[in-house]
């Protein structure tokens, strides 16, 4: 790649505060000092993407669980980026314990310690979990 | 306080060990880091899936730069993990007490500092933390253009993310730098690892073979897993090709700049040359990822498009396998 080509789509996920740098060649065909670049646009399209999905999912499940099919851990755990492995060695349970407590009767029957360990992960209070109350998801800025 | 010189470099291994090296009066630029340490590679891991979705990886596996490094430049490390959070701060606040700046692993979700927008859960970041300022750690992030500051909450998250690769607290810092090194043997030794990695792994998801395997893969995407996966598969080998700290292209930009900077050094003409015709394959790369994205964007719903990628990976595969056959033949 050469200087003049290294990519500088600047784009509304970073608003241009974060540079990332590159090794491209001058005139010469040399690489000298790295150059720094805003952004790229496929790369733009694909993290775009990617909170899109997440998105996607937060909303999937929200509906789950105000349907009565899944507890607020599902949503929470979506909500956090997380996956079931990913929780299971977070919360320090096995992957069927915790599929477990995404199924609302077992939810209501968790002691407040099991909710203030899940509470602690996901960053939210522990009441909140307890009630069931489901905080909204928002893209990072 | 320790005065640390940060440089913001394109990768975060690479650009810890040029940093920290630094520090102790060995200069290493980042290609010539990431070179030595044969971190040129690509991988393709449809069976492990995060949140789903198949891996892709353009570079070696997460450390294996750092050791490769110190192995061959003769430069000693400490390398310690801990049990919790609390022993892992105490014994970090102890070594920055004594002036000794200390590299660590740890998940970019947690790093309040870093671009919101790349926050997913990526357990194998790498940074310096150099001294404290009131509670809060000074951190020389490569990837960040300035020095930034952690409060320790975050920071023991981050050391203690679950997920692999596991950080378990790891720190690291160097015991033993030499100070005059002659860079010709480390320079041949990780040639020789790169080409074997990339022509010899005899496994088909692994190094020219694996841009293949790949390029076989995303020709069956539409039918396999649909528009909508097919899109979403498609985005992840965009984002660990371009994404701080893993680019694709840009690590095939690096090893031409390392190809350029051994051979200046060792006056082999050839290492140039290579590095020159190197430059072009990563212009390949990106014009992949430029395609990708368009077909991500449209979510188009043939396979055409899908093929035309497939055969974009397959020109990559010839050429890149073309660069590393004439530079397993190089004498050095």
């Amino acid at each position: 790649m050469k200087k003049e080509e290294v990519p500088q789509d600047g784009d509304n996920l970073h608003k241009g505060t974060f540079k990332q740098l590159f090794y491209a060649v001058d005139q010469s065909g040399e690489y000298k000092e790295p150059v720094t670049s805003v952004g790229w646009e496929p790369e733009n399209v694909a993290l775009g993407q990617a909170w899109e999905e997440v998105e996607h999912r937060v909303n999937e499940t929200r509906e789950q669980v105000l349907a009565g099919q899944k507890s607020p851990i599902a949503y929470y755990m979506e909500r956090t980026l997380l996956d079931l492995p990913l929780l299971a060695s977070k919360a320090g349970k096995f992957g069927w314990q915790v599929k477990r407590h995404m199924k609302p009767a077992v939810f209501k029957k968790l002691s407040a310690a099991m909710i203030a360990k899940y509470a602690a992960i996901f960053s939210i209070p522990a009441e909140v979990l307890q009630k069931g109350e489901l905080l909204p998801f928002q893209r990072p800025q | 306080m320790t005065a640390f010189n940060h440089v913001q470099t394109a990768h975060c291994e690479s650009g810890v060990v040029s940093n920290l090296f630094r520090h102790y009066g060995l200069k290493i630029s980042e290609p010539m880091a990431f070179g030595i340490g044969a971190g040129i590679f690509f991988g393709h891991l449809p069976f492990v899936k995060v949140n789903g979705v198949p891996g892709t990886t353009y570079r070696i596996w997460p450390g294996a730069i750092f050791s490769r490094v110190c192995k061959r430049l003769g430069v000693k490390m400490e390398s310690r993990k801990f049990s919790t959070p609390e022993k892992a701060q105490t014994a970090l606040d102890e070594v920055i007490g004594k002036g000794i700046p200390v590299g660590m692993q740890s998940s970019v979700y947690y790093l309040p500092y870093f671009p919101a927008s790349y926050r997913f859960h990526f357990n194998a970041h790498n940074l310096v933390v150099f001294g404290k300022e009131g509670s809060d750690y000074l951190v020389s992030d490569p990837v960040m253009d300035t020095v930034t500051k952690i409060d320790p909450g975050s920071l023991a998250q981050a050391r203690f993310a679950k997920g692999f690769p596991e950080p378990k607290g790891k720190m690291y810092y160097p015991v033993s730098v030499p100070q005059n090194v002659d860079f010709t043997g480390p320079i041949k030794a990780g040639i020789k690892q790169a080409c074997y990695f990339m022509l010899k792994v005899p496994m088909p998801q692994f190094g020219i073979k694996g841009i293949r395997y790949l390029a076989k893969r995303v020709k069956q995407y539409p039918e396999k897993q649909g528009e909508r996966r097919a899109a979403l598969y498609l985005g992840n080998i965009i984002r660990m090709q371009e994404e701080i700290g893993t680019g694709g292209a840009g690590f095939r930009f690096m090893y031409a700049a390392f190809l350029q900077e051994a051979g200046t050094l060792l006056k082999n003409e050839e290492l140039i040359t290579i590095g020159k015709d190197l430059t072009l394959v990563g212009d390949l790369w990106r014009n992949f990822a430029f395609a990708a994205g368009r077909v991500c964007k449209a979510r188009v719903v043939d396979n055409s498009p899908y093929n035309e990628l497939g055969d974009m990976l397959l020109h990559i595969a010839d050429e890149e396998e073309k660069i590393f056959r004439r530079l397993s033949k190089v004498k050095i």
